[in-house]
């Protein structure tokens, strides 16, 4: 049986739960997602109209613009955000946008970086939960 | 200054640089000479509130900080074809940052403006793609890809995390690319070569840092300006090599401190030509409605050479010709003469923003055509455009016809 928690090393704190969403092509979120409704508007990406609202964001690679810190910050404070976001690539722009969130609005975004093979092992839909010193929890298989 | 003492507006600057330093692995933090902070660019009413709670008590920024694009010109408000809003918002960020004690300068190309750019081997802290890029590359200093916010928590700080670009060990080259033996004679000397080569350069690149041989030596900043740009908006490149023309790359050797390359690739003229062809997204047939230059900001070099293609010529009535630069260069191109030149000759000249941020192009159906590949990149998802790419001295024919117009070229070979 796979072993149920994953370790990663703590981006952006907080604790939170959610239904993973697997992106399959890196998305930068300054022009790929819309604070307002939370979803995916790259035309070019594969999940375009993708809600991203409440989800737990596996990214393999982070992409792209810097003003993505601004958007995950409006994106928090509209009510849009992703639950939370795992990374196989430490990336500076998205944690700081959730510490600026977290000041502004009193909401955490916790952001993880995971080896990529753990990261891997996370199917799309799965229910994860994230606690606040970096430990995922997925349904053990078959469970 | 993270106890609070300096004001808690300060104190908020510093908890961010520190948390970078945590997600960057940095054991300390190094003082920096200059910042170019982005976050004066309206995104809605979160970026408001941030520059609120960081002037808080007071903030002021502790080097000298110069202003990327905002949303609205400042100067030529009568430009603005949004609503009254949204332009309100993006003017009162643009003054919030103003207030911090950053210098007004509002422009995507800080490097072309006196007193803003660095000297080779400065540490910095700079945002915006384009222009990080050329900083590491083209200048020489130093700076890691800063975003939103983290630019000016580094501006107020005066530090940023010892890690990533600003040490030496990590702007090796990582990838040789080389440009292929079947180039036509002739491409070196088109300036639509350098963008597309960015493009091509990002893509292939991504993160790594890439040595490009095969170019004439010292091409010019305005060439090498393009070609970052576009790799930056390709890629997420923030430093290329260039040998012979980049300043830590004088031989190939310099370039990849005296290491060998990670890998060693080719770039033929086929993939340069089906990557110019995919800068176009506007149907064969379709009317043009404008020509948009200036992306990244324009030099005043670039501003004299559109006085001199012009040659006296005007824009066809029903195409909006735009230039965009920055304030302080529009300001040495108005003692020269030369904006005078431009708007007698019916061209549009745009400070503070950029005609793929803001809404200042008229509406309408058509094409609009543009010699950048950034320009090229963004439009059609920020502003709906339909692009045509050209090389500048095709844009200002094209306006002046009314219509696309090819002129014969080296890429007529493909």
């Amino acid at each position: 049986m796979r072993p149920a928690l994953l370790r990663g090393r703590v981006l952006a704190p907080g604790a939170a739960s959610g239904e993973a969403l697997v992106l399959e092509e890196p998305l930068s979120l300054w022009g790929g997602m819309d604070p307002a409704n939370g979803r995916v508007i790259d035309a070019h990406h594969p999940q375009h109209d993708t809600l991203l609202t409440g989800r737990v964001l596996v990214m393999h690679s982070a992409r792209g613009s810097s003003s993505s810190s601004s958007i995950l910050a409006e994106a928090v404070r509209a009510g849009t955000a992703p639950a939370a976001i795992l990374l196989g690539e430490a990336d500076l722009i998205l944690p700081i946008g959730a510490e600026v969130a977290a000041e502004l609005y009193s909401r955490q975004v916790p952001i993880l970086l995971l080896a990529p093979e753990d990261l891997a092992r996370i199917p799309n839909g799965t229910q994860l939960t994230i606690d606040k010193v970096g430990r995922v929890s997925l349904p053990t298989a078959g469970a | 200054m993270l106890a609070g003492e300096a004001g808690s507006g300060t104190a908020f600057a510093m908890r961010l640089v520190v948390r970078a330093a945590e997600v960057l692995g940095a054991g300390r933090l190094i003082p920096i000479t200059r910042a170019h902070v982005d976050a004066c660019l309206y995104h809605g009413q979160a970026t408001l509130d941030f520059a609120i709670r960081l002037a808080d008590g007071g903030t002021r920024v502790a080097v000298p900080t110069s202003l990327n694009v905002g949303l609205v010109d400042l100067l030529h408000p009568e430009l603005w074809r949004g609503s009254p809003d949204d332009a309100e918002r993006g003017r009162r960020l643009m003054d919030a940052y103003h207030g911090l004690g950053c210098r007004p300068t509002f422009t995507c190309a800080p490097y072309q403006v006196d007193d803003a750019r660095p000297a080779f081997g400065d540490q910095v802290a700079w945002a915006e793609s384009n222009a990080i890029v050329f900083c590491n590359s083209v200048i020489g200093a130093r700076t890691n890809r800063y975003g939103d916010f983290i630019d000016v928590a580094c501006a107020v700080a005066g530090r940023v995390p010892d890690a990533g670009l600003h040490r030496t060990d990590a702007r090796r080259g990582q990838l040789l690319l080389r440009l292929g033996a079947d180039l036509p004679a002739g491409l070196m000397d088109d300036d639509s070569l350098y963008p597309v080569l960015g493009i091509v350069l990002g893509r292939r690149g991504g993160t790594s840092i890439t040595v490009l041989d095969g170019l004439p030596p010292r091409v010019s900043e305005d060439r090498l300006k393009a070609l970052g740009a576009a790799a930056a908006s390709s890629g997420s490149v923030a430093l290329f090599h260039a040998v012979g023309s980049t300043p830590e790359a004088s031989s190939l050797e310099e370039a990849f401190g005296g290491e060998d390359p990670e890998a060693i690739e080719e770039i033929s003229f086929g993939e340069l030509a089906a990557a110019r062809r995919e800068l176009t997204s506007a149907e064969g047939d379709m009317p043009l409605r404008a020509v948009s230059i200036g992306t990244p900001h324009a030099s005043l070099r670039e501003m004299q050479m559109l006085v001199e293609r012009l040659a006296g010529a005007r824009p066809a009535p029903d195409v909006e010709l735009v230039i965009s630069t920055a304030r302080d260069v529009l300001a040495q191109a108005e003692e020269r003469g030369l904006a005078a030149r431009l708007r007698e000759a019916g061209v549009e000249v745009l400070v503070d923003t950029c005609s793929y941020i803001a809404p200042v192009l008229r509406s309408g159906s058509g094409a609009v055509m543009t010699d950048s590949a950034k320009w090229a990149y963004y439009a059609p998802g920020n502003i709906g455009a339909q692009v045509v790419f050209g090389s500048t001295a095709e844009c200002v024919a094209s306006a002046v016809a009314g219509q696309v117009v090819r002129l014969p070229s080296a890429w007529d070979a493909a």
